[in-house]
């Protein structure tokens, strides 16, 4: 039986206001940011705009922007604030003991 | 007669094990015969008061919460110093250290947390200790009266409190922290910065982002080496890096564990007659570390006891706390996020940071430092859910404004204080002062600033001054300022963000967020890349760059291109090259599969579609045959591009490639505004284009013509002539300063071109041609500051700094496309 939680690392591996990328095979890579005060989240790595690497982009307050052309997206839910229209797959994600857990599923999701 | 009323023994002799008896007598006082195992020499005892103890504020008698006579007059067996070590739950008994058996019919475990030690070398020597129980305390007394220095690893509460109480006693202390801001848990950055400064100025070192490597000593403690090499001499070391749930004599007992001992809403463990209170349980996923969660469990565990039950349902939590003296709270969620909206309030003269964060018109979070007074109100509202639309202009300002009812609103709020309240803490203006400048015709906020000098300085009763305006002048105030502000985090425009960081000698982000008052937590990507450059330029060789404020181009120093792969630019001097550099970047295109090479407008080559993975293995190439970063991906010194100048061209007049090598060898490097490109041509027909560059040479017969503010961009602009000088060394000297000018006075993301239109070329030559002595110092400033940024970043990357942020944090290869690639 597999679990449902994938673990991918120590939370401290991924900067404070920073982010890591986890590598699907076959798939999109999934972001992993860290906010200011600790909290974790997760996105598909790809702007809902021109598919930019969000994890490539500046962290701020519940937010990143993306590096291309400056969207700013939610990372709570994926969606693109102010102006722009668009939303990009949150991956729940969690932390437990120090490690950092992804959602299988959204994992297979974004391979397929 | 014997006692035939059941048995229950309580594991643990603190504040979790006692608080589950008192609650379990309160209900059924005859129900139980009780047995309680301590560890301790000790009865029960306040541990959150420890710290006072320490600090020598109280004494142990006056942190007992429960005294002999309280074990004696409820009957209870108290077994101090012999802590249980063995749970039989077939026979149903426990053994004690001692030998000493007790059987029961009940079991509560309460053993609470271990402190976590973290494995470095040295963590057994005499001397390193935790910050746990009174014999802790015993011991960090002891040292305190030998005196000397003493370093506290960990910067959470426990820590703190370690800190401080060890500094009250004379010793001198570091604190040593892993995360970049202190109490991360309970604070945000800005009220963790709050904090680190007023522990500095009672004397304490902080460091934070601070690895312990080991703890040195023969035989015992002498010193914590860290891992970037520094040695810190010390007599005594406090581990206080955080706790651990004390689960294993629950785990030898065969007890489901998972980060604690998995307890129900009863708080029955895995096995119906064994119970767990307390630090050591984990219920519904989650562990608490704080007070008043364990009241809650202990309610709950008495109830279900004597079979009433109500069930434990997981506590909200809220931190108020007084840190070394100093107030700080916090509750509920403050990570922001979606929906989230923040109120910021701060007072840089008072030191006081608050920050409300709403969602959907309910509070869910709340951070208080310097001034807590509102703490237990915000928290109500938070744990109520209540509706606070309707004072939401007042919820920053606490419940006195805000419980005012629907007649209250910020600008009647000022309109009540008396006269001789103080607006402005900086200059001592108070409100009839402000209000007298006003009637006198000050009618803007500049004018005010001017006249009573009221918000003149650090600015942080902008607010407070303009509301005073609009209050005074009714309909006539003309309403805010007109210069743009830096983004919409802050009321400051650039200059001012600028100048205050200078007259204040600000040295980090969050102090600039709190000093200038900013509205958000930690900022924009607009505005945290311009302070970090603003910072950067100020401070040459002090500040250290934050990498999160940085656009991507400049952490991973390369260009991002549309499909999230880069480009790679090495600089090539003045635009000359060799064979073996032509070699190395014809390896690395091959080598790394790179689609495309072009030569570029700057007279070098980018080579195209370069995967983050493989930067450093391009860089470590590039390095090997001598070639350094070009910076093609800064806001810096981007090229020097040049003609053959006088050693081939017939039409020569000055050796401009030299030149153009000697001036790419000064510049490279440097943090601008903007991005900052130069050329040198060797005579009028300017075949290097330097009048369409931020600094132009054009060499003559008799010299160098030096130009300005050029661009080739969106709107073309040729440059303006500066002036003529006559050696190479004078137009170097002349270069240098006007980039410092540049790097000092442009705003962020100004180019040289649309900064002399806003300035004019008159002043950039009253700097630069006519003052002597101000060039001098430009150009000083410069050279110095160049000291610390000529270091090749990509050389240091690949030499592995930094490696995290070139790989994958994990790889996965699901089953199906695993099986499609076999």
């Amino acid at each position: 039986m597999i679990g449902e939680w994938l673990d991918i690392g120590w939370v401290d591996e991924i900067p404070v206001r920073g982010s890591r990328t986890v590598q699907v095979t076959g798939g999109d890579d999934i972001a992993v940011f860290r906010t200011g005060d600790g909290k974790v989240f997760a996105l598909l790595d790809r702007c809902p705009h021109k598919h930019g690497r969000l994890s490539q982009g500046i962290v701020h307050g519940g937010a990143v922007a993306c590096p291309l052309h400056n969207w700013r997206i939610s990372l709570t839910t994926g969606e693109a604030l102010g102006e722009d229209k668009g939303c990009t797959p949150v991956v729940p994600v969690k932390v437990s003991a120090g490690r950092v857990l992804i959602c299988r599923t959204s994992v297979l999701k974004a391979a397929a | 007669m014997t006692d035939i009323r059941e048995h229950l023994v309580v594991v643990g002799n603190g504040m979790a094990g006692c608080r589950a008896v008192e609650e379990l007598i309160a209900r059924d006082p005859h129900r139980y015969r009780v047995t309680i195992f301590g560890a301790e020499p000790h009865v029960n005892y306040n541990r959150i008061m420890l710290s006072p103890v320490l600090a020598g504020e109280k004494t142990f008698d006056e942190i007992v919460i429960n005294d002999a006579a309280w074990y004696v007059s409820n009957a209870i067996e108290l077994i101090s110093s012999d802590p249980v070590q063995a749970i039989d739950r077939v026979a149903k008994t426990v053994t004690a250290r001692s030998g000493r058996s007790v059987s029961y019919d009940k079991l509560l475990i309460a053993t609470g947390s271990d402190p976590f030690i973290i494995p470095v070398p040295g963590k057994d020597l005499p001397g390193v200790i935790s910050f746990r129980d009174m014999a802790d305390v015993d011991h960090m007394l002891a040292a305190a009266g030998a005196g000397g220095d003493a370093v506290v690893i960990g910067g959470g509460l426990l820590g703190l409190e370690a800190a401080h109480g060890l500094t009250l006693r004379g010793m001198k202390v570091t604190v040593i922290h892993l995360m970049p801001t202190l109490m991360e848990r309970q604070l945000d950055e800005a009220a963790g910065w709050l904090l680190k400064s007023a522990l500095e100025a009672r004397g304490q070192t902080i460091l934070t982002e601070a690895h312990t490597a080991a703890i040195v000593g023969d035989g015992k403690v002498e010193g914590v080496a860290l891992k970037d090499g520094t040695v810190i001499p010390a007599s005594l070391v406090v581990m206080a890096v955080g706790i651990r749930p004390s689960v294993a004599l629950a785990r030898d007992a065969g007890l489901e564990i998972g980060r604690g001992i998995k307890v129900d809403d009863h708080m029955v463990t895995s096995d119906p007659s064994i119970l767990a209170v307390g630090e050591c349980v984990e219920h519904d996923g989650n562990v608490y570390g704080l007070v008043a969660p364990l009241w809650d469990m202990c309610r709950a565990l008495a109830d279900g006891l004597v079979e009433r039950h109500s069930g434990y349902r997981g506590s909200v939590t809220s931190t108020k706390l007084k840190v070394a003296g100093l107030d700080v709270f916090s509750a509920g969620d403050f990570s922001g996020g979606d929906g989230a909206e923040d109120i910021v309030l701060r007072d840089a003269s008072r030191g006081v940071y608050k920050r409300v964060v709403v969602r959907g018109d309910r509070v869910v979070g709340a951070v208080l430092y310097g001034d807590t007074a509102d703490g237990g109100w915000y928290f109500d509202l938070l744990k109520r859910e209540e509706d606070v639309s309707a004072i939401r202009d007042m919820l920053i300002f606490g419940q006195a404004f805000a419980s005012g009812g629907g007649a209250a609103d910020p600008k009647a709020a000022v309109a009540a204080l008396s006269d001789e309240t103080e607006i402005c803490g900086c200059n001592g203006v108070t409100k009839g002062k402000v209000v007298a400048c006003i009637g006198a015709g000050n009618t803007t906020l500049d004018a005010v600033r001017a006249t009573c000098k009221a918000s003149a300085s650090c600015g942080s009763c902008t607010g407070l001054v303009e509301t005073l305006l609009a209050v005074t002048l009714g309909d006539d105030y003309s309403g805010e300022r007109t210069v743009k502000t830096m983004c919409k985090c802050t009321s400051f425009g650039h200059d001012d963000v600028r100048r205050e960081i200078v007259a204040q000698d600000m040295r980090s982000i969050p102090e600039v967020m709190q000093k200038l008052t900013w509205s958000t937590p930690d900022g924009c990507s607009s505005c945290r890349p311009a302070l970090n450059y603003y910072l950067l330029c100020a401070l040459p060789g002090e500040y250290k760059d934050d990498q999160q404020s940085r656009f991507v181009n400049e952490r991973l120093h390369a260009n991002i291109q549309k499909d999230g792969t880069y480009s790679v630019v090495p600089r090539m001097w003045g635009g000359l090259t060799s064979p073996k550099e032509l070699r190395a970047i014809a390896d690395v295109v091959e080598k790394f599969d790179a689609p495309m090479v072009k030569v570029t407008g700057g007279q070098r080559l980018d080579i195209f579609g370069i995967k983050k993975e493989d930067l450093p293995a391009v860089w470590a190439d590039l390095n090997a045959a001598g070639m350094v970063s070009g910076h093609a991906y800064g806001k810096s010194l981007r090229t020097v591009k040049t003609c053959v100048g006088s050693e081939w061209c017939r039409f020569g007049t000055q050796d401009s490639t030299g030149l153009g090598v000697k001036v790419e060898r000064m510049t490279w490097g440097s943090w601008m505004p903007h991005k900052f490109k130069i050329a040198v041509s060797g005579c009028p027909r300017n075949c290097a284009e330097a009048t369409i560059k931020d600094f132009g040479v054009v060499c003559v017969d008799s010299g160098y013509e030096l130009h300005v503010g050029g661009n080739g961009g969106i709107k073309v602009r040729a440059t303006d002539f500066l002036c003529k000088v006559t050696t190479e060394e004078e137009a170097m000297h002349y270069c240098a300063a006007f980039i410092q000018l540049y790097r000092e006075e442009a705003r962020y993301l100004e180019r040289t071109a649309p900064w002399i239109e806003r300035i004019g070329v008159e002043y950039i030559r009253e700097r630069i041609a006519d003052d002597a002595e101000g060039r001098d110092a430009l150009a000083a400033r410069f050279r110095y500051s160049q000291t610390f940024m000529q270091d090749d970043p990509w050389a240091a990357r690949a030499a592995g700094d930094a490696r995290e942020q070139h790989a994958p944090m994990a790889v996965f290869t699901p089953i199906d496309a695993a099986r499609e690639m076999a």
